[in-house]
């Protein structure tokens, strides 16, 4: 392992910003981008069950 | 009346896939496997990536931005081609799935595009020093999410969705030239953005473990990728064909 301690794998050479602003900015769009697929295929599924009907 | 069968012997005719119902229920049954392709690849990239590949002698840890910019990147150009492809497809053969698998693809190539862009000017600004420059790989990485954006939008301000399909897959179709633009713009132009370490003909540039981390991760978002795409497809189509009898019929959408 590169790293001697946590504290240096969060500091990441002084490039914590950088490297985490990067990372973490990953985790957030693969995580919204599947909470948009469960709230996209249960809408789906509602809509099958239950049709909204348009007004006349 | 005899009740006639398929001939136990007779060839898969791959064709049936086209027809959505068909489509849904293989991509149910192939999505675990790539749910667990990306966690599998995304957790031994991550292993390799950040805890045994060495720091950069130049670029220090900040290089390690590497293994999610560049798999985001590939992404987004591999997702645009399929996108374009299978919308080519749509508008030629008339068939329903195809422009349904392309619309499904657009939202994930565009957040790709946005990562790639995102993590490439956090690297950008600790070894360049700017966080932006109009150079020719980055103008068109930029082209690129224009690109995905309009292709959702002009699909989307279609009341008939079918219209919306044709219309949108022109868009594609002529955007696709953005594709090799974007890979070539290293080769052909001067620019900020570094040339390629990595070819299809010769040896790579970086060190093994490097490398190793960066195939892994690139295999990761690939299976994301798909896992992702063929989610997303099955509730388009949900959404398209749920006047048709068998969408009610599903388990899932019974109340």
């Amino acid at each position: 392992m590169n790293w001697p301690s946590l504290d240096d794998f969060l500091a990441m050479g002084g490039y914590a910003l950088y490297v985490w602003g990067s990372y973490v900015m990953v985790a957030a769009a693969l995580g919204w981008e599947a909470l948009m697929l469960v709230q996209r295929r249960r809408r789906a599924l509602e809509e099958l069950r239950d049709p909204a009907h348009e007004e006349a | 009346m005899a009740l006639t069968l398929p001939h136990p012997t007779a060839p898969l005719r791959w064709t049936r896939y086209a027809a959505p119902s068909a489509f849904y229920a293989l991509a149910g049954r192939l999505l675990p496997w790539c749910w667990a392709a990306a966690a599998l690849f995304g957790a031994a990239g991550l292993l390799v990536g950040l805890g045994l590949a060495p720091t950069d002698f130049q670029q220090g840890d900040a290089y390690r931005i590497i293994f999610v910019h560049v798999p985001a990147a590939w992404m987004s150009m591999v997702i645009y081609l399929a996108l374009a492809f299978w919308a080519a497809v749509g508008l030629v053969f008339n068939t329903r799935l195809s422009a349904m698998f392309a619309c499904a693809l657009a939202p994930s190539g565009a957040l790709m595009t946005f990562v790639a862009l995102w993590t490439g000017s956090l690297w950008g600004k600790p070894t360049w020093g700017t966080w932006w420059v109009w150079d020719a790989r980055l103008t068109s990485e930029l082209l690129l999410l224009f690109l995905y954006v309009g292709f959702m939008a002009l699909q989307a301000a279609h009341d008939d969705p079918r219209r919306g399909d044709r219309a949108a897959a022109v868009l594609a179709i002529v955007g696709a030239v953005n594709v090799p633009v974007i890979y070539f713009s290293v080769t052909w132009w001067n620019t900020l953005h570094q040339g390629s370490s990595i070819s299809f003909t010769k040896a790579p540039s970086m060190a093994a473990p490097m490398l190793a981390g960066l195939l892994l991760m690139a295999l990761a978002f690939w299976a994301w990728a798909i896992a992702v795409a063929l989610h997303r497809v099955r509730s388009v189509i949900l959404e398209r064909e749920r006047g048709a009898a068998w969408t009610r019929a599903l388990p899932e959408a019974r109340a």
